[in-house]
């Protein structure tokens, strides 16, 4: 390892708390009896279901196909019938509801027909399409579309590509696990990788608290008949960001608001290329990750588990016990807190870490900040988080922004050395949904504007046509007259003749029309009307005479 | 002294000169506070200003003639920045033009409508489809919840319907920090 290892900004070295987990093999989760897919799972469009409600559908079978670029398919877990496709409780710090697919499965675990694909021959976009219809997507924890990644663009090559087995974040042991027992499988999907990206050199950065796994990653880049260089790097949590894990081994830097492929780099998660590995060389679609159940557990360890299983169920399997005051899914930097215990497992669910009064005490209340700039120490963006603070505080979202607020990777190390215990990372994620919000707000109104503007446009336009057409019959009409007149022809006397007539009859109808009955009236019709006015007289006056009753009073 | 005179009419005819002739060159077509102010406005098109739209109240504010303080689905954040960019004092909304209320989207009730292309009529961003006798319908992501076509439908088959929060559109909340433990 002649490597030369760069250091990035800042980091922590929390409590690792791994070998809880990481010690026990991968055990299979049995399957559930009804699993919740919710078509929301990765970043982009949800997917769009294909599937109706009583259906049967089989294991591996598509039940929500990708809706545009940004979008990836998702797969029925295993066999059953639809049930429901509704509002269901999902795994989001919110706790609102979201659209998923409820299969009760049969038991049976009858798979569709898989087919491997013979990538070598396909064309890449058919392949990158292929990936996007088994529904892979980055399982590191971001869940973006891969066939999106595998697109080297207009460069048409990505020189280097690095496979990200850092697992930097205390307790979670999934990519450990990953590496020690299917590394062979691994590299395979890095074939696939390669293929597409048309990378030369290509590097795995693994930390070097996991001696195994790189031992592991090792003996199996060994096997292989392309130089993969198997890197182990320092234990430095976010090391396995991957804006630092580049900078770790590359010496490069990605510049603000652009992407590591501009600089010709790309970083996969190693589950995501093992799950590659799976679609293409043995045709499944993403249907179960490795999840690492651990903290307030009794038998901490890692599943695998089918996507849409309950993660109470996972807990429960792993031994639950008391005092359980809450789950997160990830780990504690950066993980986030589930709403309630039965929401499904989903393709970004790494880590289910159950948390308890003594593993995770509730922070004391936060004070104000004292600007001691440890944050700043900290911050592995390089970023000034106690100036962002202050300006997110404030609300004053312009000035976060002119500090680069959006560099910010929320890695949670600030508020890790917060002497106040100041949430420091939730006024950045509060900043930084509001600037979206706004943004979206602002299209909007440039839209209403655009219609608006365009309406007048068009209805000004309609008058103006309206009143040309008009002139210009009128015009036509006037000439052919005169034209007419000009010439003495007696076809145009003869019409003038008949105009006048019908002139004189609308005059002679008109007067018909006014009402004659009021006068020349027969002598019994006068007596009746008389009557009828007398009547009315009668009663109006009785009308305006006051009451006996009122004149007492 | 007659040699000072002239060196100063020289100067001032020869600035003249240069200031006529940019002001017919460099002229700015339009009024570019106008443009500014409207960039502020939410333009929902609603006229609740009492203007026939954003564009012709900005116009207002820019001339003097409308205080910047008439537009409800503004806000208060709305006369904030109407008052900043204009140099004035932030006041509170004028509530003679309608209180603030949650984003809306109008809905037509399919079963009831007439098709009597009223609506279509009044919407001012033309989020409003459908033909005579035959059935409308709004086009939600283009409607400004203006409400404009609520009183023109003869039948009332429309109704506002505010926008629920659902997970595309959610937002992290202000975190909240309890300074002290009430007991």
């Amino acid at each position: 390892m002649s490597r030369e290892l760069f250091r990035f900004h800042g980091g922590v070295h929390p409590p690792e708390h791994k070998a809880e987990s990481n010690s026990r093999p991968v055990h299979p989760a049995p399957l559930p009896h009804r699993l919740v897919i919710p078509v929301r799972q990765h970043i982009g469009n949800p997917a769009k279901p294909i599937v109706a409600v009583g259906e049967r559908v089989l294991k591996g079978q598509m039940i929500a196909a990708p809706d545009g670029v940004i979008s990836t398919a998702v797969h029925a877990s295993s066999s059953g019938t639809v049930t429901a496709i509704d509002m269901q409780p999902v795994p989001h710090p919110s706790g609102l509801p979201d659209l998923c697919i409820t299969i009760d499965t049969d038991g049976r675990d009858e798979w569709i027909a898989r087919t491997p694909l013979d990538y070598r021959a396909m064309p890449p976009e058919a392949l990158r399409q292929a990936v996007r219809d088994m529904g892979i997507a980055g399982l590191g924890g971001a869940v973006f579309p891969s066939a999106v990644k595998l697109d080297p663009g207009p460069q048409r090559v990505i020189p280097t590509l690095i496979l990200n087995g850092c697992e930097c974040e205390p307790w979670i042991t999934c990519d450990d696990r990953l590496m020690r027992d299917r590394a062979d499988e691994i590299l395979q999907g890095v074939t696939v990788m390669r293929h597409l990206l048309g990378s030369s050199e290509i590097l795995v950065g693994i930390e070097d608290n996991k001696p195994e796994a790189i031992a592991a990653m090792q003996a199996a880049a060994g096997r292989l008949d392309f130089a993969v260089e198997v890197v182990a790097v320092p234990t430095i949590y976010p090391g396995g960001g991957a804006k630092q894990l580049i900078t770790t081994l590359t010496g490069k830097e990605v510049p603000s608001g652009k992407l590591s492929t501009d600089i010709g780099i790309q970083v996969f998660n190693v589950g995501t290329a093992y799950a590659l590995a799976r679609a293409v060389f043995h045709g499944e679609p993403l249907l179960a990750r490795l999840v690492t159940v651990t903290g307030h557990v009794l038998r901490p360890q890692n599943f695998e588990a089918l996507i849409g299983t309950p993660m109470q169920e996972l807990v429960q399997l792993a031994g639950e016990r008391d005092g359980m005051t809450g789950l997160i899914m990830g780990g504690p930097m950066m993980g986030q807190p589930m709403p309630r215990p039965d929401v499904p497992v989903v393709k970004a669910t790494n880590c289910i870490l159950v948390k308890s009064d003594e593993l995770f005490p509730p922070l004391p209340p936060p004070l104000p900040c004292i600007r001691c700039t440890r944050c700043a120490d900290v911050c592995p963006a390089d970023l000034q988080p106690q100036d962002l603070y202050r300006f997110a505080r404030a609300q004053d979202f312009g000035r976060a922004q002119e500090y680069h607020l959006f560099d910010c990777i929320e890695c949670g190390c600030c508020n890790y050395v917060c002497p106040s215990h100041i949430p420091l990372v939730d006024f950045y994620r509060y900043a930084k949904s509001e600037i979206w919000a706004r943004e979206k707000e602002k299209k909007a109104a440039d839209l209403a504007r655009q219609r608006h503007e365009f309406r007048l446009m068009r209805l000004e336009r309609e008058k103006r046509e309206k009143a040309e057409k008009l002139a210009a019959k009128a015009q036509a009409k006037r000439e052919e007259l005169t034209a007419a007149a000009a010439a003495g022809d007696p076809e145009a006397e003869a019409k003038k003749a008949l105009i006048a007539a019908a002139i004189e009859r609308a005059r002679a109808r008109k007067a018909e029309v006014t009402p004659k009955n009021t006068d020349a009236v027969p002598p019994a019709v006068q007596r009746e009307i008389d009557e009828i006015e007398a009547r009315r007289a009668k009663i109006l006056a009785q009308a305006r005479k006051p009451l006996e009753s009122e004149k007492e009073t | 002294m007659l040699a000072a005179i002239g060196v100063m009419v020289g100067i001032a005819v020869v600035i003249g000169v240069v200031l006529g002739w940019s002001a017919v060159r460099l002229k700015v077509e339009g009024n570019p506070l106008v443009d500014k102010i409207d960039a502020i406005l939410p333009q929902t098109q609603c006229g609740q200003c009492g203007y026939p739209g954003c564009r012709p109240y900005a116009e207002a504010i820019a001339k003097g003639e409308a205080d910047i303080n008439q537009c409800p689905p503004g806000g208060e954040e709305g006369v904030k920045k109407l008052a900043e960019l204009l140099g004035v004092e932030p006041k509170p909304l004028d509530a003679s033009h309608g209180q603030p209320k949650p984003k809306s989207v109008a809905v037509i009730d399919e079963n009831l409508c007439i098709g009597c292309t009223l609506c279509i009529q009044a919407c001012p961003v033309d989020a409003i489809v459908g033909a005579a006798k035959q059935m409308h319908t709004v086009i939600a992501e283009e409607c400004t919840g203006c409400e404009l076509c609520v009183p023109v439908c003869p039948v009332d088959c429309i109704h506002m319907v505010p926008i629920r929060e659902d997970l595309p559109h959610w937002k992290w909340k202000y975190p909240r920090i309890a300074l002290k433990e009430v007991a």
